[in-house]
């Protein structure tokens, strides 16, 4: 564990943004700068309007919905076992994971519980799929401050996990995998002892990053003490995931809203930093990963026989009907709140994505910050447009 | 007949195009030599990947399908561009860098131009890049332009002192601001009464050898001091506007002034063209050897390589700092450090 770092340097920080918030009768004439729709570091189109006195941010605040794609109503004339298909492409880093939600939903709703082993290949997957999506994560935060080369390491040692998702479920990024009332099919022969080669190759991964980012003096310097989002602050605009656990706040869905998938048959810790900086959220996303690892390999070692499917209508139909769920994904809380008429088609689903919270804290978080500040706070935050826009 | 007759029995205006044109080929020769080995091939092997392998065996005509490429490309001026101002400024930071390399010496005779003050006046022509540069940010009329050319005059003024400072050491050291005599007195020099290595610069000057190539690093606008540039925060910095040609040109320059800059802390502190007396023994010739004009040259590219593996090296290895911790670092540490080490090397000077 790292040493917590110095207070008073957040506390020097914190009062400078205060200054430039009420210097801004002082200031000349300021230059709005639109970061994004299309710049380097956004990837996506997601736009920031920053209003400029010399490199410092006066006011910012983001502009999303260039890539809305309607997935909310697309849901209503689709039925069931067809909607994980367009949800797949909701944050398309961690495909697998926006399944879950809305099957457990759907579950809910028919009174329908998955068999153990779906349970523990949902779960596995899930976790596979929060590992490739974190590992590109530690990756792009080099790009972002700089270092080109850790993102390669990234995306070679990602593509371990993505072979093994697509040797099981046949997709690399869109799976569709899960089904109502279990999963699709059985891990094939050889998977499980594949898998555990793949998850030694991401611990090295991790160690590699620790030495080649979380060591490095100038990551440090550039990321402690920027974009400090106190406990409070950071709950009140509804942030999740490692976001708020970077915080401090002990929050993790996976152990404090349990859905029936099996991450309580693994020992495992939620892990929290004290700070709420960006190297805090970028230190707790590092450990997520090798948590993740050492959650799938419990999981693994522990795979219950028995069927992989419930006892499923051929045409599901769900009864009339509201259900919530929402699981702990790769960027934070995603649920589904789905409103059943009887029908073959939802009759409204809403879609609460992480990264819209996540985003909305911006305006906040970016006042008083330098330009490259914005590049680090945004790459700390973690975003994926289509997780913003859906 | 020498190298130095055979320059009296040519006309003026042939020895003007010889060394017009070897000017070109110490400019533009390491800068392709560094882009192809470095840039290309040795960056590859650090990222896992292999880089061009197509263009030619091992992709080593990678460079000219590039070149041949930004030629063919339209070259485009923003509309509210200031178009004179636009177009020329490539031309002077391209300027800087070929008027650097004039005087450096690659041989006893082999040399453009023998300047008594040869370190003062490069330095201070490798200066002029900056209001290139600042052209270039003003005229593009685009924000993000802007901001890489204020950063960039910033950051080059901040750091023109440190490697100045750095310098001096040398100069106390030679007695003399000609870059010639800096690698005569390395060769006559002593260690300990020692002297068949004569005496590298870089071993009694090791402090400001290493500010030196950081000042080296920030003036390059290299990683970790690459804010003028910055892709992730302001797209491509004072170069985003340009295209084509002009594009090649800042190119061409920043890679061409690494390797000059690698030539300079060569001859200050490697011991320039010159290889250590007792080879010299061994290859039963001296100093003032007309072989040298040959193997001076060779001998400086070797040194330019391996001070461009080190800036490359850094470029592709750490993140860049903030544009405050950068001139926090030039003003409260590097230039401390420096102003120390003269004052040591003078007392040291004046006390042996």
């Amino acid at each position: 564990m790292t040493a917590i770092s110095d207070r008073r340097q957040l506390a020097y920080v914190a009062a400078q943004a205060a200054e430039a918030r009420v210097n801004i009768e002082l200031e000349t004439e300021g230059m709005t700068l639109n970061i994004g729709p299309q710049h380097p570091a956004t990837h996506g189109t997601l736009r920031i309007v920053a209003r400029l006195d010399g490199e410092q941010v006066i006011d910012a605040y983001p502009v999303m919905g260039y890539m809305h794609r309607g997935y909310e109503k697309l849901t209503e004339v689709r039925t069931y076992p067809q909607v994980t298909t367009l949800v797949n492409r909701i944050d398309w880093l961690g495909s697998f994971c926006n399944e879950v939600p809305f099957i457990l939903a759907a579950e809910q709703l028919m009174e329908i519980e998955a068999p153990p082993r779906a349970q523990h290949i949902r779960t596995i997957l899930f976790e596979l799929g929060r590992i490739g999506h974190l590992t590109l994560f530690l990756g792009d935060l080099g790009v972002q401050l700089g270092a080109v080369t850790p993102v390669f390491y990234a995306f070679r040692d990602r593509e371990h996990i993505l072979n093994q998702m697509e040797a099981a479920t046949g997709g690399r990024f869109h799976p569709n995998f899960d089904r109502i009332g279990g999963v699709k099919d059985d891990f094939p022969a050889g998977w499980i002892a594949e898998t555990k080669q793949s998850l030694q190759k991401i611990r090295d991964f991790c160690n590699l990053m620790e030495d080649l980012l979380f060591g490095n003096e100038i990551f440090a310097a550039r990321t402690r003490g920027i974009g400090v989002i106190p406990a409070d602050v950071g709950l009140s605009y509804g942030l999740s995931g490692a976001n708020i656990r970077g915080s401090g706040v002990d929050w993790d869905l996976r152990r404090d809203a349990p859905c029936g998938l099996a991450w309580d048959q693994a020992e495992w810790k939620v892990w929290t930093h004290p700070d709420g900086d960006a190297y805090a959220r970028s230190w707790v996303r590092l450990q997520e990963v090798r948590e993740s690892c050492s959650i799938v390999e419990q999981l693994l070692d522990n795979m219950p026989a028995g069927p992989i499917m419930a006892k499923v209508p051929r045409i599901i139909k769900v009864p009339a009907g509201e259900a919530y769920v929402a699981t702990e994904n790769p960027l934070g809380e995603m649920g589904y709140y789905i409103v059943s008429k009887g029908g073959l088609t939802p009759f409204r689903v809403k879609i609460r994505s992480a990264s819209f919270n996540n985003m909305s804290i911006s305006p906040w978080l970016l006042k008083g910050t330098y330009v490259p500040d914005v590049i680090t706070i945004l790459a700390s935050l973690y975003f994926i447009l289509g997780d913003i826009d859906r | 007949m020498t190298a130095l007759q055979l320059a009296t029995n040519i006309p003026w205006w042939g020895s003007t195009g010889i060394k017009v044109g070897l000017g070109l080929a110490v400019v533009l020769a390491p800068a392709g030599l560094t882009v192809y080995l470095y840039l290309f091939k040795m960056v590859s092997f650090m990222q896992s990947r292999l880089g061009p392998m197509e263009a030619g065996p091992y992709g080593s005509m990678q460079l000219l399908a590039e070149v041949g490429k930004s030629l063919q490309k339209e070259d485009i001026i923003p509309a509210k561009a200031d178009r004179n101002v636009f177009a020329m400024a490539p031309y002077i930071v391209l300027m800087s860098t070929f008027l650097m390399a004039v005087v450096i010496p690659f041989g006893p005779n082999a040399l453009f131009t023998d300047l008594d003050t040869g370190v003062f006046f490069a330095l201070a022509v490798s200066s002029i890049s900056v209001i290139g540069i600042l052209m270039a940010g003003w005229a593009s009329a685009s924000k993000y332009s802007l901001l890489g050319g204020l950063r960039a005059a910033g950051q080059l003024i901040a750091y023109e002192l440190p490697m100045v400072l750095a310098v001096v050491g040398v100069v106390i050291q030679a007695g003399t601001l000609n870059l010639q005599q800096i690698v005569y007195a390395q060769i006559d020099g002593e260690i300990f009464g020692f002297g068949g290595l004569g005496l590298p610069f870089i071993l009694t000057q090791i402090v400001g050898f290493g500010i030196f190539m950081i000042a080296v690093q920030a003036e390059l606008t290299q990683v970790p001091f690459d804010m003028p540039i910055a892709e992730s925060e302001l797209v491509s910095g004072y170069m985003t506007e340009y295209s084509g040609f002009r594009f090649l040109m800042f190119f061409i320059g920043e890679f061409a002034t690494a390797a000059i800059f690698a030539f300079l802390a060569s001859v200050l502190f490697l011991g320039g063209w010159a290889v250590p007396p007792f080879v010299m023994d061994i290859l039963g010739i001296d100093a003032t050897s007309n072989w040298f004009n040959v193997l001076g040259p060779l001998v400086m590219a070797s040194k330019m390589l391996l001070l461009t593996f080190v800036i490359y090296w850094v470029r592709f290895t750490f993140p860049r700092l903030r544009e405050d911790q950068l001139q926090k670092f030039a003003w409260k540490v590097l230039i401390p450090i420096s102003l120390v080490n003269i004052a040591i090397t003078g007392t040291l000077k004046v006390a042996f």
